[in-house]
């Protein structure tokens, strides 16, 4: 369970980018994230992550990790696939998968179960395991790039909009990706612009604007949120 | 096909002492091998990490020394004394590491060039310990293994090639090793290995020993090899020189740190006449190599033969 309590973050002496912020992960949840771009997703994910220093707090499993190194946090079971798919474009779709697991990477057979398990999730991958990764197609670098923070098998998944910049149809067929992952037990939050798509497999969800959350609910009732009709979804 | 030609170098390598006429060729050669074994550490730092360590020679100088001194003036064998040349290179670097590896690009350059400066003074003005200018000279050959001796020019290539063997080895399994897809993932993408989990300061740290330890190494058999040393061996432009070396050779790559090492060596003896006027010559050849083949002679050479390849 993940548990943030008035969270800041500050990029020198500007404006903040996130202020007051508290938002809770339960366990078997998929919580989405919305807003549009600069509402302090991103950031929110590398506090998490320990990539930024951060005020308030962020609890997971019982551990205040908020001072935490990121390698200790992935460690801890948090792992992040940040956004815009990036991958270790010199090397091949194995070794970036690998590189996921370098964490757990004394557990031999840990790591090879997980490989399978990617592959089996995206079968596309299994073909392309000896390309190099800036070979692919953007919705497989994507796969690959949601594969490799699943390589750390991580009890909670952060994914920093994994649909943008993707056709229609690959966007559905990522987040029906996620949506198995989190059937099959992994906590999920995951940051969207998209809010339809995302809302239609998520739990609950809540909106960020300016670095604050502005509203937060559960996924069907944040569906026919007036506010969010007309800010995501265009209805 | 690159085995093939990894054999037939070897191959070569080992016949060398047979085909060269005069010793006077053989010595030329095996100071090229002690040079690309110390190109090769560069190439660990920089070619895997992309950290542009300037201070380089000096931790050449530091094996070299360690190694002079111990033998000279403590009385140790070459092996043991060859052994802690190594660790102090290491030693140092690891402290010269972790404090130059909280700064980045340019900085860090900046910094390894002022150790690199320091420990060259050093050498220079600690004249009771290092001779100074004048340096250290009848640096003890090393002591002969059961019937194997190492007194003569011949067996002293051998031992070198023998190193060159050991370093090439070294990076090889390295690259190929889960570390080293960690140097090349922190060099793609900083921010993204920390993401992935990877301790990047530590990762840097064991990459920036590797490639000391490999400068101590080459150090060490250049006092073992020349039986003399001076401080000239440590300077900002010997790092300067291995680097071009680097960079011609291929940086990143396998074979770069040799080939460009051989090459250059080669061209810089057949222009000794020119001094320090070769440079005409070095300059403008790297500005061709760095635009037509930005990979240097070994990453041109495969890009090439994958070319054929596809064919």
């Amino acid at each position: 369970m993940l548990e943030i309590k008035n969270l800041g973050v500050r990029y020198g002496a500007a404006s903040p980018a996130l202020e007051g912020v508290d938002l809770t992960v339960r366990p078997g949840e998929c919580v989405t994230l919305l807003g549009a771009n600069g509402s302090g997703k991103t950031s929110l994910f590398c506090a998490l992550s320990g990539l930024i220093p951060s005020t308030g707090q962020i609890r997971f499993e019982e551990r205040e990790i908020g001072r935490m190194r990121p390698a200790a946090i992935v460690a801890l079971g948090i792992a992040q696939c940040p956004e815009g798919r990036q991958l270790f474009p010199d090397l091949s779709v194995e070794k970036n998968l690998r590189l996921g697991a370098y964490v757990g990477r004394r557990d031999r057979r840990g790591t090879e179960a997980a490989l399978e398990r990617v592959c089996t999730l995206f079968p596309d991958v299994r073909d392309k395991l000896r390309s190099p990764a800036g070979a692919l197609s953007g919705g497989q670098q994507q796969m690959v790039a949601i594969g490799r923070a699943l390589m750390a098998r991580p009890k909670l998944l952060l994914l920093d909009e994994p649909s943008l910049g993707l056709a229609p149809k690959l966007v559905e067929a990522t987040l029906d990706a996620v949506a198995e992952i989190n059937r099959a037990g992994t906590m999920v939050l995951l940051a969207e612009q998209n809010a339809y798509a995302a809302l239609s497999i998520a739990h609950r969800g809540y909106v960020l604007a300016n670095g604050r959350v502005v509203l937060e609910g559960s996924a069907s009732a944040l569906q026919q949120n007036e506010l969010v009709k007309k800010a995501f979804i265009g209805a | 096909m690159r085995r093939v030609l990894w054999i037939i170098a070897a191959a070569v390598a080992v016949a060398i002492p047979f085909l060269v006429p005069k010793t006077f060729y053989l010595q030329i050669v095996a100071g090229a091998y002690i040079t690309a074994i110390a190109v090769y550490g560069l190439n660990v730092i920089l070619g895997y990490t992309g950290l542009l360590n300037l201070g380089h020679a000096a931790f050449f100088g530091i094996g070299a020394y360690a190694v002079a001194l111990l033998e000279t003036k403590a009385g140790w064998p070459f092996w043991p004394a060859l052994l802690a040349g190594c660790a102090a290179s290491v030693v140092l670097g690891a402290m010269v590491g972790s404090v130059s590896l909280r700064t980045r690009g340019n900085y860090f350059a900046i910094f390894t060039a002022a150790v690199g400066v320091m420990i060259a003074i050093v050498f220079t003005n600690w004249q009771e310990l290092t001779g100074g200018n004048i340096g250290i000279v009848n640096i003890p050959p090393p002591p002969s293994i059961g019937p194997l001796a190492f007194d003569g020019d011949v067996p002293k290539y051998y031992l070198v090639l023998g190193a060159l063997a050991l370093t090439i080895l070294i990076c090889r399994l390295v690259r190929h090793s889960l570390v080293g897809r960690t140097f090349v993932a922190i060099a793609d993408n900083e921010d993204l290995a920390r993401a992935a989990g990877i301790d990047v300061a530590r990762v840097r740290l064991t990459a920036f020993m590797l490639s000391t330890f490999l400068a101590g190494l080459a150090g060490g058999m250049f006092a073992m090899y020349n039986g003399n040393l001076g401080p000239d061996q440590t300077g900002l432009d010997i790092t300067f020189e291995q680097l071009l070396y680097l960079v011609i050779g291929g940086i990143g790559t396998i074979a770069g740190p040799l080939v460009g090492t051989l090459v250059l060596v080669g061209i810089s003896h057949e222009l000794q006449g020119m001094q320090q006027y070769r440079f005409l010559i070095f300059g403008p050849l790297l500005v061709l190599l760095v635009r037509f083949f930005p990979l240097g002679i070994a990453g041109g050479f495969s890009r090439l033969t994958a070319r054929w390849a596809a064919r």
